[in-house]
């Protein structure tokens, strides 16, 4: 259903996006946003599980397990780091105003 | 009911954007990632209702092993190491990327061209990112203590991947020979190994993040394989921003991302070490105390091994202290300060330090000048004024706090040893400067008792 073009016009405009959401970051706020980049990009565990959902033969089953396990740990890791970074954060900033 | 979930999928990146933007200011920024999170849950479970999927015990098998062992090990991990844990999730996620790409390019039946190449691309930077992850991890954990340099090691690099890309050509455009495929994967994670060991620990927050932004192109390259939109748009989105994380980072230690990759940390540190002249001087704890309690100005300059021997905590209790008795107390973060861009900040904020007392480089380094004692704990090269003075340094032109411009220095030090990048300080032979050796935490607790006894 992205074919060609559509996938390429799709490509830059969210590579321009990415840009500018970050463009004014303050530098307080680079590690837990690394963090949570990260924890954006397990996103590829749909990828795992459709790899997975589809392989045939055992090597296939294998890497595809393999796969989605990387997948989920990526997700459940990069959450479970990046919430607790900013839980942190958020304390402070409390602490501050109280 | 492929709609249905397609429009889940739309939901999801909408999701990740708005976290992503959310994420980008403090004040929302907590919020932001229960966005993406639930952006993330979406997708996930409308994957399950992609019809004719199969293996699903498989699967959930799979989700659930992952799923643990990365909760419990991102809840256990402390704060100071949470960088090589991004690090390992990240590996995590370029892994699933290179898996996604062999499952695709080892099934028969007929190949698109275009989806081949993008699947090896992927394949590529993902296998890079994974194996050239777990080193960064096995470094920043101390696993392997070294900055390993073989000789040639550019030529040999340089014949792996040549090696690796012919291979991925052939993949591509040829022949998804399955000796071939096995042969290319197991070239492009040994260059992943071989590109990251010689790169030093100093450099290894610039690093990281260049790995999390090739894991999410990865992930968008596989995401055109499987014609999945979510993908595309959450790993290009996360490529982008990450890349220019990268740059704003190697701007921070000015360290163009160039040398970072290509030239070897303080490979050419031998010949400025010798130019150090002096002695270093130390102090007792008590002497230090009354110095700091009849200051009018103290400037604290935490580094990373501050936060090893988890001293913030008494850190704060010294300062809690010393603003009781009137004395002002700033604490001064440098950008690098920490393993990454931030961290210090989220170490200090652990431990109760209020924000208003945090200064940044630019905001401080005027202040040192009247300042009566800088506290320099554990932290090293971000006070080498050989970053100003000496070209021969490796650190030459990293911009430095002006800690050798206050009237008095106090070092906490575990032991005479260099730092870690395994620069000589000339701040520490400096005539101002006394040395208080010991493990942090004991010590400023003592520094605690001697501003008390005054």
């Amino acid at each position: 259903m992205i074919e060609g073009f559509t996938a390429l016009y799709i490509f830059m405009l969210a590579a321009f996006t990415g840009y500018e959401v970050i463009s004014r970051v303050p530098v307080i706020l680079h590690t837990p946003l690394m963090s949570g980049s990260n924890f954006v990009h397990g996103i590829v565990l749909v990828g795992a599980m459709i790899a997975l959902g589809h392989a045939d033969t055992t090597t296939e089953q294998a890497i595809g397990f393999f796969g989605v396990l990387l997948a989920s740990m990526n997700a459940v890791g990069g959450y479970v780091v990046t919430e607790r970074m900013l839980e942190m954060f958020k304390s402070s900033k409390e602490k501050k105003n109280g | 009911m492929d709609n249905l979930i397609e429009a889940i999928y739309f939901v999801a990146a909408f999701l990740f954007i708005f976290g992503l933007k959310r994420m980008s200011s403090p004040a929302t920024a907590r919020g932001g990632i229960l966005w993406a999170g639930a952006g993330m849950m979406a997708a996930t479970l409308a994957t399950f209702a992609i019809p004719e999927l199969e293996n699903i015990a498989l699967m959930l098998v799979a989700i659930i092993m992952g799923s643990v062992i990365a909760y419990v090990s991102g809840k256990r991990v402390a704060m100071t190491d949470m960088p090589q844990m991004i690090a390992l999730y990240n590996g995590m996620g370029g892994g699933a990327a290179a898996a996604i790409a062999a499952v695709e390019l080892v099934k028969t039946g007929e190949h698109n061209i275009v989806h081949m190449n993008l699947a090896v691309l992927g394949a590529l930077i993902g296998a890079i990112s994974f194996s050239g992850s777990l080193i960064a991890f096995a470094k920043l954990q101390g696993w392997l203590r070294k900055a390993v340099r073989l000789p040639m090691m550019q030529m040999i690099n340089l014949f792996l991947f040549t090696i690796t890309v012919v291979s991925g050509v052939y993949i591509g455009f040829v022949d998804p020979n399955v000796t071939v495929i096995a042969i290319f994967f197991v070239m492009a994670l040994v260059f992943g190994v071989m590109m990251t060991l010689p790169i030093g620990g100093a450099d290894m927050p610039v690093v990281i993040s260049l790995f999390n932004a090739l894991t999410g192109l990865a992930v968008a390259l596989e995401g055109f394989v499987l014609n999945n939109a979510a993908m595309i748009i959450a790993g290009t989105v996360v490529g982008s921003a990450g890349t220019l994380l990268t740059q704003l980072m190697a701007r921070a230690m000015n360290r163009p991302i160039t040398n970072v990759l290509f030239s070897s940390f303080g490979a050419s540190g031998s010949t400025s070490e010798q130019e150090v002249e002096g002695a270093l001087k130390p102090i007792d704890a008590d002497d230090a105390g009354v110095m700091m309690a009849f200051a009018n100005k103290v400037i604290i300059v935490p580094g990373y091994g501050m936060a090893v021997a988890q001293a913030q905590h008494k850190i704060w209790e010294l300062s809690k202290q010393l603003i009781d008795r009137d004395v002002t107390v700033k604490f001064a973060i440098h950008p690098v300060a920490g393993r990454m861009p931030g961290h210090m900040n989220v170490l200090l904020a652990e431990a109760g330090v209020p924000y208003d007392l945090i200064y940044d480089l630019d905001e401080i380094n005027e202040e040192f000048v009247n300042c009566d004692v800088a506290l320099v704990i554990g932290a090293n090269d971000v006070v080498n004024p050989m970053a100003r003075s000496n070209p021969e340094s490796p650190i030459y032109g990293m911009p430095i706090l002006d800690a050798d411009k206050a009237k008095n220095i106090i070092v906490i030090k575990r032991g005479q040893g260099t730092g870690f990048s395994g620069i000589e300080n000339a701040l520490f032979y400096d005539d101002k400067t006394r040395m208080l050796y010991g493990d942090g935490q004991e010590m400023v607790g003592e520094l605690v008792q001697g501003v008390k006894s005054v």
